[in-house]
């Protein structure tokens, strides 16, 4: 019966050309997109080079303050005191990788204007992430407690410093009036990646306001674990010494703020919970909701299309109305035709999908080949590719659905006085 | 094979009442060729629909072939239609997308038969009414009479006991009204299939075994 169904819709579609082909734009130009904003999503969600180990890794990456008397509070990064302290002595993580924000730096190389972006690690830094050293190595701990003046630069500052083909590590740049030597060049970091700089630099301990007692401070680190089951252990860890960690101190910030938040996150979390900073204190961060409002909007999203398609459906059954009164006159049930109907829409959407998918792998080449978002590679990847799938199904079966039902209320006397 | 008890059919809409059959008792027996007459209007079609349970009635009994249909399921239904019925249209009612050969084949779609089996079947039906040469052809490249008999063919591939056609010759002039008609009387002579015809033709009509007349929704005779 299903290959009748299967044949019968394929001969329908190639009869009604025209519908067939609107149809078909439609629904290969709506997944395209979908699969396009998917990718991106994907890119930035999915561990890549070179946070590649993100699915067992937590982020502490906000830590906010708060008045119980009014409404200020602060929100940053934890500060290096914090980590040093309380979560540096945390039992689970197998390694920590503690690192600033970056921040812009201005150098004249040949008196040529560059702005780079500089970001100071600690060692453990270059054991969480895992950077393709294309020269030299990593800065050691012995390099960062001896206050030495190392750096690891990007090919692309290698690129701007030094001649073509020119080593570079054991040469020096000046940052800040400061000659610094180089110890190793990686690869590029894709502008999106949560780690992203040109110059790594140690994270010098001579700088006086990294000791400060203070809780907020602009920094990150990564607690990367043994395996992703640590995840919840790690939690309640990180939350139990996060609840000892004083705030009454009068060394720690101003006293007027006596309450604090701070978690280690999944990256999913950290994203949400930067998305909305503030508004959920639970650990959870509020990742359900954004994931059901995500879903909404993509809904949402989806619908236009799909309110067009069921217009489009309908027509294509007012058309075809004297054949189905002849159908049922000569044995087809109500639900026979459903499904067939059914069928023939899901053959469309998917054959549109398939067009969507082709045309996004041209897309998605053509804004690689672009690289207007700096290295970024995106991919239409198996991920990608199965929620296409879900995609074109949902799709499929939401503007199939209530046309197919229309049609089986429909009066076989009238569908046949119809001609 | 067909009895129709105290039948009534009323058309509800909005702003009206119809009541297009007013009380209709008739009974069909197997094997017999019925023509149904009466002006325009008067209910022929509602009759016929009904028989082939295209449409209920809003009062009454039928029962075909000893069995009483009204508690059937959209699923039942279509089984019966399928399996005992055959409808040949004044229209035609071809598909037009569909070869002739497609269109003679469309019945046994419904039933589980393999392609080989329904080919077999739809050639031999098409045989029956000479059509043999137009298996390939569209029913747009077709004469009127062509397509009644392509409508034919349709109506008794899956060899139903009973055939409903409304106003058959209706379209057609009277030499290929008549070959139509001759079709039908073969099939009724040869197969012993039961025919119920509406037709406007007395000529027609007196070539079948009985005549009933309706008029405003009665019977008359
Ligand atoms: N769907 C409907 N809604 C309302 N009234 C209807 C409907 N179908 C038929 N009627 C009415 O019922 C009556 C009988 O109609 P029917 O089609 O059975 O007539 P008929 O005898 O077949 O006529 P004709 O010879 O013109 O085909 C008519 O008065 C018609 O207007
Ligand atoms: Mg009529």
């Amino acid at each position: 019966m299903l290959r009748n169904y299967f044949k019968i819709a394929i001969a329908v579609l190639r009869r009604k050309k025209f519908f067939t082909f609107i149809s078909l734009f439609g629904i290969s130009f709506t997944l395209t997109i979908v699969i396009i904003v998917a990718a991106f999503v994907d890119n930035m969600f999915s561990a890549g080079y070179p946070d590649i180990n993100r699915d067992r890794e937590l982020f502490v990456s906000r830590m906010q303050i708060r008045s119980s008397t009014n409404a200020s509070s602060i929100n940053a990064g934890p500060s290096y005191y914090f980590i040093d302290h309380y979560v540096s002595r945390l039992k689970t993580p197998a390694k920590i990788a503690i690192l600033s924000g970056n921040f812009p730096v201005t150098t004249y190389l040949n008196n040529k204007k560059q702005v780079t972006s500089v970001r100071s690690t600690n060692d453990q830094f270059w054991e969480v992430l895992q950077f393709q050293f294309v020269e030299g190595k990593p800065y050691t701990k012995q390099q960062i407690d001896n206050g030495e003046k190392v750096v690891v630069i990007s090919e692309a500052v290698r690129s701007n410093y030094f001649n073509e083909g020119v080593a570079a590590v054991g040469k020096y740049i000046e940052l800040l009036n400061m000659q610094y030597r180089v110890t190793g060049v990686v690869k590029n970091l894709p502008s999106a990646s949560n780690v992203y700089a040109d110059i790594f630099t140690p994270l010098t301990l001579t700088q006086e306001d990294m000791h400060e007692p203070s809780l907020v401070g602009g920094h990150t680190c990564i607690l990367l674990l043994d395996s992703k089951a640590n995840i919840p252990k790690m939690k309640e860890e990180f939350n139990q010494m996060a609840a000892k960690v004083p705030m009454d101190d009068k060394k720690i910030d101003n006293k007027i703020f006596d309450r604090k938040l701070v978690f280690a996150d999944t990256f999913l979390e950290s994203f949400v919970r930067d998305f909305h900073a503030g508004f959920t204190e639970g650990a959870g961060a509020g990742v359900d909701i954004f994931i059901l409002i995500v879903s909404i909007f993509f809904l949402l999203f989806l619908l236009l299309p799909t309110l067009n398609l069921v217009n489009i459906n309908i027509s294509r059954i007012m058309d075809r109305y004297s054949e189905i009164g002849v159908r049922k006159a000569f044995g087809a049930s109500s639900r026979t035709l459903v499904y067939q109907f059914i069928v023939e829409n899901l053959i469309l959407t998917f054959i549109g999908g398939a067009i969507g998918v082709g045309l996004s792998f041209i897309i998605v080449q053509v804004i690689n080949s672009m690289d207007f978002m700096y290295n970024n590679r995106i991919s239409v990847n198996f991920h990608v590719l199965s929620f296409a799938l879900l995609a074109s199904l949902v799709f499929g079966l939401l503007s199939g659905v209530y046309p197919a039902w229309r049609m089986s209320r429909m009066n076989v006397v009238m569908a046949l006085k119809a001609q | 094979m067909i009895r129709l008890q105290n039948i009534e059919k009323v058309y509800r809409t909005s702003a009206i009442e119809t009541l297009a059959l007013n009380s209709i008792s008739l009974d069909i027996a197997k094997g017999e060729f019925l023509s149904v007459m009466g002006p325009s209007g008067c209910g022929k079609s509602t009759l016929l629909n009904i028989m082939g349970l295209l449409d209920a009635p809003t009062k009454g009994d039928i029962k075909i072939d000893e069995q009483r249909t009204d508690h059937f399921s959209d699923k039942q239904l279509a089984q019966f239609r399928n399996r005992k019925l055959g409808f040949v249209f004044q229209s035609y009612h071809l598909i037009n997308d569909l070869k002739v050969l497609d269109n003679v084949e469309l019945p046994l779609l419904y039933r589980t038969s393999s392609g080989n089996e329904r080919k077999k079947l739809a050639s031999a039906a098409l045989e029956k009414v000479g059509l043999s040469n137009r298996v390939k052809h569209f029913p747009s490249q077709l004469s009127g009479g062509q397509k009644q008999r392509v409508a034919i063919a349709r109506a008794i591939v899956g060899r139903p006991e009973i055939i409903l056609a409304d106003e058959p010759t209706g379209n057609l002039d009277s030499a290929m009204g008549s070959e139509i008609m001759d079709i039908l009387l073969q099939l009724n002579a040869t197969d012993n299939t039961t025919i119920i015809m509406v037709t406007h033709d007395e000529y027609m009509a007196s070539k079948t075994h009985r005549l009933v007349r309706l008029f405003d929704g009665v019977l008359v005779q």
